[in-house]
């Protein structure tokens, strides 16, 4: 039986004239690993957008963990469980690798402004278990984001520690749910390996029900449980990565209607 | 009655200088997305400028044109003058800037404004300078016009209000109807783009401080012919010019011509029924509703931004 | 399946660990990145003796940079008789009150506030109201001082509430629109609906000076001088506000205005409440603003509406930017300086020490120790010695016109610059115009064509400064505020200390 974690009710989204989501239903089941894939401009990110509460929805409800969240601002939806990743890479480039990490722990920490003045054990306390933690998520990585590299500036990392510098980020908030946009995005074959065992890693050993859009079908067939796909803000299949892939509005969609021809 | 009247003709003449200042702030604003914090010295530059053409030209005692042509002449000097101070502004204090955080044009800004008006005072004192025009043609300005009603609409303030509609006119076609006209719009809509479409967004740039400050000049002179000027001026009427962009949608030309009137008004009749001490407080509070309730002012459009 | 994180995900990845260390042609080179991180901090300090300097300095601990300059500070008043000096100790310490507060605001919340000035009015009259014959309210300095600094952060809450939403441009619209307000309010607080609570123009008189343990500081010691006690209350405060403010901003608090700095959106989404974190960022800075207010109240008894003018406000921002926005130390360094250029302009002899010396510090700093750098001071030498002396062959009274007061500096300002006795109207306007002219296009030119420009115009600019700019003080103040601001923000936005920052676009 289906236990939703996320679900996207008839959800709908216009700039004005442009709708760029128009009655989606969607949902994830709790620890399930779902693609999300559509040419540019479905609205993909739009949607995580939706999701995060960057946008509110025109339409339609958002209702995570039992509870609807529509409406609700990103750092309150953030808290309640839900992190993403970012298409275009928004890392916190002048802070350290480790202070990046460090800062998405705000949501739920609690030292006020007038302890840290203090600096009372119960502060410090907090302080040692917030760079605990964060050294902990950065671990998951390998050698990769270990040791020195905590204390480097985050614009000092190449683009492949950046991409991870950023889920690590993300799982620092302390998640149940992952939204992650184009993982793999920019990655060498190695790498889109790499990434797609990662994210497999993410949910049996981190416990994460995850998101993804991502354009490399190569990782959405090593991951997906199910795949969701998008074009013009309308949901034009859904099922298992066989049968999306081989779906003829899906095919249409990337490849106009000459390409019903190859399959 | 009469006092409606007289406090709707204040309004009226006040806004229309109020227009001619906003549209300044507008027509930067709306390519640059920059407050011009120095625009309100550029005026206050205006009214010593046409000060300094009208002493040239003999005074208002004992001028060696005709009046009519006094004013014109004034009022060309200033423009002129404020349009060259425009343009070197642009160049040397905010270009270097264009690529910079926005917080960095804003505070450059500031240090031009406060370098304009203390130059000056610097230079010239501080004392208040009339243009005296009252002795103009025996004070001809003042006892001709007509009447409405009981009331007197003497010759100053009907140049002052011609004048500024005649130039509101001018540039609203200029912005509309012309080839610069609509490279100036595409460029307020999307400046890389309007780039690659082969327009020179240097130019363009230059042009808008140089009509914005062209009619701070004008607004300058028509100010002054009625009320005396000194070299800190700019900050106040500056930041009244500024409401009235802001109040009108910055960004927009006729909201600006709009929030220039509305502005006029307010401030007049909050002097008129209220008080002339508190007329200042209400319109700054008007400013503010304005900006916290509807930020893109009467006729300015919500920004909408995609992430 | 539970949603929940688990503290296992400490196991590297599989072949993480071999892909780091391996060696060959597809490998991630980790083990090179390694040697290139420990050594490239070499390159990113400075060369030279200034390198080598800044290394040893980066050793010494925050607090043993603190506790110097309070030590120095202290120093003044033992230092120095003069009451005139230690008075402007005291400006300049409730300067770097005010700046450590706008720092707060600008530096760490990233807002541009330019009302800032009228919270420190706020403060200034709240201790007058509470502290004063005006109600005959009387209370002790220790309750009324933390009073007005709850009352400061309310109204900054209060102001920034409304405004969070807004984006920088219009939060600094709104600010300096709630500036002018004040300034209104207090101007024409004597009639407000039949009360007078501010005192209009002529303010608030007779207020309490500080009292401390049930002792009264009197603002003067006998003979009329400036009593120091004030000066180190307020140094007191200072140190400790700065020690607050930095414990508060290596705390998660100082991470999250970090965060919002660089990228508010992935602030926001990575749990960070941004629209709360800038409130507050402003309602401190409001409340700092708020407690210096008490200060000059106390000393001087009494409260004008003057004093809070948009004047004061660039002074502050001038001293944030110049120190470098963001970092405490930068900004008391800022205040520090700016308040001591402040001061040194006020007397035409100062001011004629402090030109001759900006401007050498100036070209040394440009052109270092070269040959470019003697062509410049000789020929500029030369250049005045030479026009001087036509200048006097023409016509006597056309360089006999300072007044000789004494000092070294004065004698030669007297026999190089073209000082007439009277000088025509149509000469200071003409001269000062050229001058900034000339300035602007010696930034259009380079190399040796700008070194023959520089000449000339340096002596143009000791000319303009002799005879028009020595001998008013507030005028050329602002002048040279406003060059600042504008120079720092196209050469060096980072001030001094301010932090290095890559931006993204």
């Amino acid at each position: 039986m289906d236990d939703k974690l996320l679900d996207l009710q008839n959800v709908s989204m216009a700039f004005g004239g442009l709708r760029v989501i128009t009655d989606l239903d969607l949902h994830v089941n709790r620890g399930e690993i779902v693609s999300v894939i559509g040419p540019n401009g479905a609205g993909k990110t739009t949607l995580f957008n939706l999701v995060t509460g960057v946008y509110q929805p025109t339409g339609g409800n958002i209702v995570f963990d039992g509870a609807s969240i529509t409406g609700l601002e990103p750092h309150q939806i953030t808290r309640r469980g839900i992190a993403r990743t970012f298409q275009t890479l928004r890392l916190f480039l002048n802070m350290s690798v480790r202070e990046n990490v460090m800062a998405a722990a705000y949501g739920h920490t609690k030292a006020g402004v007038f302890r840290s003045m203090l600096r009372t054990p119960g502060m410090r306390r907090e302080e040692r278990e917030i760079r605990e933690l964060a050294e902990k998520r950065l671990a998951f990585f390998g050698e990769r984001l270990m040791g020195y590299r905590w204390d480097q500036p985050a614009y000092s990392l190449s683009y492949a520690n950046r991409r991870r510098l950023e889920i690590a980020r993300a799982t620092a908030t302390n998640p149940t749910l992952l939204l992650l946009d184009e993982p793999a995005a920019g990655m060498n074959p190695k790498e889109t390996q790499e990434i797609t065992e990662l994210i497999e890693l993410l949910r049996t050993d981190g416990g994460y029900t995850i998101l993804v859009i991502e354009h490399d079908m190569h990782v959405v067939e090593g991951i997906s449980d199910r795949v969701v796909a998008l074009d013009h803000g309308f949901k034009i299949a859904e099922g298992s990565f066989e049968e999306v892939a081989t779906s003829s509005q899906v095919i249409e969609a990337y490849l106009g209607t000459g390409g019903m021809a190859r399959k | 009655m009469d006092t409606f009247i007289q406090l709707t003709l204040n309004g009226l003449t006040l806004g229309s200088v109020y227009a001619l200042i906003a549209l300044g702030y507008s027509l930067v604003y709306g390519i640059l997305k920059l407050l011009n914090f120095a625009h309100g010295d550029v005026f206050m530059v205006g009214t010593f400028i046409g000060f300094g053409a009208l002493q040239l030209l003999g005074g208002t005692t004992n001028p060696v044109v005709p009046a009519w042509a006094l004013l014109a002449l004034i009022t060309l000097a200033a423009m002129a003058g404020c349009a060259v101070l425009g343009v070197v502004i642009e160049r040397f204090a905010y270009r270097p800037l264009r690529d910079a955080p926005r917080i960095a044009p804003l505070i450059s800004a500031l240090g031009v404004s406060f370098f304009i008006a203390y130059s000056m005072q610097l230079l010239f004192g501080s004392e208040l300078r009339s243009y005296d025009m009252f002795s103009l043609s025996g004070g001809a300005l003042y006892t001709d016009g007509f009447d409405i009603g009981n009331v007197r609409v003497p010759m100053i303030r009907i140049i002052t209000i011609l004048a500024a509609f005649v130039m509101m006119i001018l540039l609203w076609l200029l912005v509309t109807r012309t080839r610069v006209g609509k490279a100036m719009r595409a460029t307020s809509f999307d400046r890389e783009a309007a780039a690659m479409m082969g327009i020179d967004i240097d130019k363009v740039i230059v042009f808008a401080f140089v009509l914005g400050s062209a009619l701070a000049g004008a607004a300058g002179v028509l100010f002054a012919l009625r009320i005396p000027t000194y070299a800190t001026i700019g900050f106040l009427i500056g930041l009244k010019g500024f409401t009235a962009a802001v109040i009108g949608g910055i960004g927009s030309i006729p909201g600006a011509m709009a929030g220039g009137l509305v502005l006029g008004f307010a401030e007049s009749y909050a002097q008129g029924y209220i008080s002339t001490r508190w007329s200042d407080l209400l319109v700054f509070i008007l400013l503010i509703l304005f900006l916290v309730f509807r930020p893109q002012g009467i006729l300015g459009k919500a920004d909408i931004r995609k992430v | 399946m539970s949603g929940g994180y688990d503290d296992e995900l400490t196991r590297p990845l599989e072949g993480a660990l071999e892909a780091s260390t391996s060696e060959g042609p597809t490998s991630p080179a980790v083990g090179r990145d390694e040697w290139v991180a420990r050594h490239g901090d070499n390159r990113t300090g400075r060369g030279g003796r200034i390198g080598k300097l800044e290394e040893r300095l980066r050793v010494v601990p925050w607090w043993a940079w603190l506790a110097t300059f309070v030590a120095l500070f202290c120093l003044v008043p033992v230092v120095s008789d003069s009451g005139y000096v230690r008075r402007v100790a005291f400006d300049i310490a409730i300067y770097m009150l005010l700046a450590l507060g706008l720092n707060v605001v600008v530096g760490w919340g990233g807002l541009l506030d330019l009302g800032y000035i009228a919270f420190f009015g706020i403060g200034a009259y709240a201790y007058a109201l509470l502290s004063s014959d005006h109600y005959g309210v009387h209370l002790p300095s220790f309750v009324s001082i933390p009073l007005v600094v709850v009352i400061g952060a309310t109204v900054g809450f209060l102001v920034g509430l409304p405004s969070r939403r807004l984006t920088g441009d219009y939060l600094a619209i709104v600010t300096l629109f709630f500036l002018q307000l004040f300034l209104t309010v207090t101007t024409n607080g004597d009639d407000l609906f039949g009360h007078n609570v501010t005192g209009g123009a002529n303010g608030i008189l007779n207020a309490d000076p500080l009292s401390l343990f049930g002792h009264e500081l009197p603002p003067t010691l006998e003979g009329g001088l400036f009593n120091p006690a004030y000066m180190y209350v307020v140094l007191a405060v200072f140190v400790v506000v700065y020690v607050a403010l930095r414990f508060v901003n290596l705390s998660r608090t100082g991470r999250a205005w970090r965060s919002l700095r660089e990228d508010p959106l992935a602030a926001e989404v990575m749990g960070m409440p941004v629209n709360s974190l800038k409130l507050m960022s402003f309602a401190f800075g409001a409340a700092i603003a708020a407690l210096s207010g008490t200060f000059v109240t106390a000393l001087s008894g009494s409260v004008f509406p003057l004093s809070f003018s948009f004047g004061i406000l660039i002074i502050i921002y001038t001293m944030v930017i110049l120190g470098g926005s963001g970092s405490q130390p930068g900004v008391v360094l800022g205040a520090v300086l700016i308040g001591i250029l402040l001061e040194l302009l006020r007397d035409p002899g100062d001011s004629r020490v402090l030109f001759y010396s900006a401007i050498l510090v100036g070209v040394v700093a440009i052109y270092r120790f070269s040959v470019r750098l003697a062509v410049i001071v000789g020929g500029t030498l030369v250049f005045g010695i030479v026009v001087h002396s036509i200048a006097g062959a023409i016509d006597n009274g056309w360089v006999n016109g300072s007044g000789g007061e004494g000092g070294g500096v004065a004698d030669f300002a007297a026999n190089w610059v073209i000082v007439p006795v009277q000088l025509a109207d149509w000469v200071a306007p003409v001269s000062y115009c050229l001058l900034v002219a000339l300035a602007l296009v010696l930034t259009l030119v380079h190399g040796w064509a700008r070194i023959a420009l520089l000449i000339p115009v340096l002596y143009l600019a000791a000319f303009v400064w002799e005879n028009v700019m020595i001998s008013q003080p507030e005028p050329t103040r602002y002048i040279i505020l406003g060059v600042i601001l504008i120079g720092l923000m196209i050469f060096r936005p980072t001030g001094i200390l301010g932090e290095k920052r890559v931006e993204i676009i």
